[in-house]
């Protein structure tokens, strides 16, 4: 564990503070909540706003709502949305520019203050791909100075995985169901003979002065041994895998496999895994004029490498077909990611495949390559 | 204004087989209408003005689809005045609805319809205005997106090209934070096969898309049907909602000749 190491339980009313310290601090404080038939992440005000009693229901292609009966907030994996919709958000304004009376330009870069936002229920795949964001947009030479000032004044709140979905497969790549740092602070929910609590633990100054301040009592054995139980057992029940291989070698060796005809059969090429992904970055650029002549803007706005427009050159799109872009995805995100930014681009959050129309398997792809790889004679598979 | 004044350019507005709601759609710029009438000058638009003026025009739009022989060379002497030449709706770039004549028997349309058929001068088909000239840009949606007008009349006065991407509905809902309502709701929707441009106004109001700014460009039919038969779409009704505003999309016919029996 990091940080200063102070620890205590909280009940529902120590969340409910929370949410309100943490807004009293100038935070815009966003969590999950239920709308529209789902646990979404928006602005929350009080602790009643929490999905108290729901979990969801998921599969490839499916994702419904629950109730459960054990009243648990946190009971319930990935949503609809990530994080990164507040920290790389979906369409941005970069400058401006004014032509003056003597035809003058002026441009003007967008340095509006950032927000600064707590995080209130970040799983631990989720703090992952908070990291591979960092990496990619504030960790290399060109740094995203925008994403980087919103990303320094944002409090995090992790929250451990006790009920994964059928959908999760953390444990494969090795970013869940606990959480060993990158936090504020941690959480984890307790439901048992002893009442509803969560043991929470500080990972930062900030963590540490903010749980200070919430109606709390000491951490206790009982709870820290029922939530370590909970976290564990979640490791347990991961309702998808990957092959148990080097997924980037895999993506390597598998480029003109047969596979990839046959996902590509299936693809809509509709561009919504890169969007709920919440590592995908791209984006591409959008210039506004007005009616005078006298104004533009250039925005930045969500790309995906599956808009047949994200590779046009002079000539056409250099990634044509849907196989061609289906694969240029799942490579980089299991393969080149590590070529290019020392980690996988995949944290196993598993929102690739609910929110597919069709029910793309990023895992079972991954499967079906390697049972090629090996009926082909490939590494540990016997030559035919 | 730039430091050369030069003359305005020359809009022209017109009207073929259609509801007049695209056009419609330029006078409900309401806060932008005046803007755009100090750039250009509108020339010839006789839902806003009764007292048209000739041609050449540097930017003709065009809504409603081709009909009647008249109309066919009509669209002819409006390309040939006009320096670039963009459609504006379903029904200008797809035929609109109006199309559904293309699979059925006219003659039986015009006897149902008017008291005196022979007074009917029509064709068999309704077709779009590329089917008979070349056009600069093409416009969707039943009726088009106020913003998508403006930005194309905007980026035709800056000489650029207009911003109106060619994906899916999915890019919208996702980048608004609408829930997929095929996914957490079941609904059947349009959407992972229409091309943006509305925003996403259906399914943010948890109603499927029905389509009506016709194909993407980037569609996969086969996949896509037997998601809409698991959401309880039988094939009459996959047939009927390919059948609307954009019924002659290329896209669209073929998907619904592979569901109808020879």
């Amino acid at each position: 564990m990091t940080g200063d190491g102070s620890t205590a339980v909280i009940g529902k009313d120590g969340l409910d503070a929370l949410i309100r310290a943490l807004a009293a601090r100038g935070r815009t404080v966003i969590g999950p909540t239920v709308r529209d038939g789902a646990i979404v992440l928006a602005e929350i005000a009080e602790g009643a706003e929490l999905p108290y009693g729901w979990g969801v229901e998921l599969e490839a292609g499916h994702y419904r709502l629950r109730p459960r009966e054990d009243g648990a907030a946190f009971a319930h994996s990935a949503g609809p949305q990530s994080w990164k919709t507040y920290l790389h958000p979906q369409r941005e304004r970069e400058w401006s520019v004014d032509r003056g009376a003597d035809g003058g330009l002026t441009v003007t870069e967008d340095d509006a203050p950032p927000p600064s936002y707590a995080f209130l229920g970040v799983r631990p795949c989720d703090l992952r791909a908070i990291a591979v964001q960092d990496r990619v947009l504030a960790g290399g030479p060109h740094t995203d100075g925008r994403y980087r000032a919103r990303r320094e004044r944002a409090f995090l709140v992790a929250v451990e995985c006790t009920e994964p979905g059928a959908t999760c497969f953390c444990t494969s790549m090795g970013s869940g169901p606990g959480v060993d740092g990158g936090y504020d602070l941690a959480m984890t929910e307790v439901i048992d003979g002893g009442g509803h609590r969560f043991w929470l633990r500080a990972g930062s100054d900030e963590g540490a002065s903010v749980l200070a301040e919430l109606p709390r009592r000491p951490a206790d054995h009982a709870t820290e041994c029922a939530a370590r139980e909970s976290v564990a057992g979640a490791a347990d029940r991961m309702g998808r895998s990957m092959p148990p291989v080097d997924l980037q070698l895999l993506m390597r060796d598998t480029l003109h496999a047969e596979r990839w005809n046959d996902v590509a059969s299936r693809c809509l090429t509709c561009g919504n895994c890169t969007m709920v992904c919440p590592t995908c970055f791209c984006t591409t650029a959008e210039d506004v004029t007005d009616l005078s002549g006298d104004h533009a803007e250039r925005w930045r706005r969500w790309e995906s490498c599956f808009d047949l427009e994200f590779s046009h050159l002079p000539g056409g799109p250099v990634r044509a077909s849907g196989h061609s872009r289906y694969r240029q995805w799942a490579t980089h995100k299991l393969g080149t990611w590590y070529d290019q930014f020392g980690s996988s681009g995949c944290v196993g959050c598993g929102r690739c495949l609910v929110w597919c129309p069709v029910g793309i398997d990023i895992t079972e792809e991954a499967h079906a390559l390697n049972a090629e790889r090996q009926a082909a004679g490939g590494p540990e598979g016997a030559a035919p | 204004m730039t430091a050369v004044q030069e003359r305005s350019p020359r809009l022209a507005v017109w009207k073929f087989a259609s509801c007049d709601g695209c056009q419609l759609t330029l006078l409900d710029c309401e806060d932008e209408l005046l803007g755009i009438a100090g750039r250009v000058e509108i020339t010839h638009f006789l839902e806003a003005s009764s007292a048209p003026g000739p041609g050449p025009y540097d930017l003709s739009l065009v809504e409603g689809s081709v009909t009647t022989a008249q109309d066919a060379e009509r669209i002819r002497r409006i390309r040939a005045a006009s320096r670039r030449l963009v459609t504006i709706g379903a029904c200008a770039t797809a035929g609109g609805v109006q199309a559904l004549r293309n699979y059925a028997d006219v003659a039986e349309f015009q006897a149902t319809v008017y008291a005196r058929p022979d007074y009917i001068e029509t064709l068999a088909t309704s077709t779009p205005i590329s089917a008979h000239v070349p056009v600069d840009f093409e416009l969707r949606g039943c009726p088009i997106d106020r913003g998508q007008l403006i930005e194309v009349i905007t980026a035709y006065l800056a000489d650029r090209t207009p911003d109106v991407p060619a994906h899916s509905v999915c890019f919208e809902c996702k980048r608004r934070g609408t829930v997929c309502v095929t996914v957490a709701h079941g609904t059947p929707c349009l959407g992972p096969v229409t091309h943006a441009g509305c925003g996403a106004l259906c399914p943010t109001y948890n109603r499927g898309c029905y389509g009506c700014f016709g194909p993407s460009n980037s569609t996969n039919f086969p996949s896509f049907i037997p998601l809409l038969r698991r959401d309880g779409v039988e094939t009459l009704d996959v047939v009927r909602v390919l059948r609307t505003f954009n019924t002659a999309a290329p896209e669209f016919e073929e998907a619904v000749r592979k569901e109808l029996p020879e």
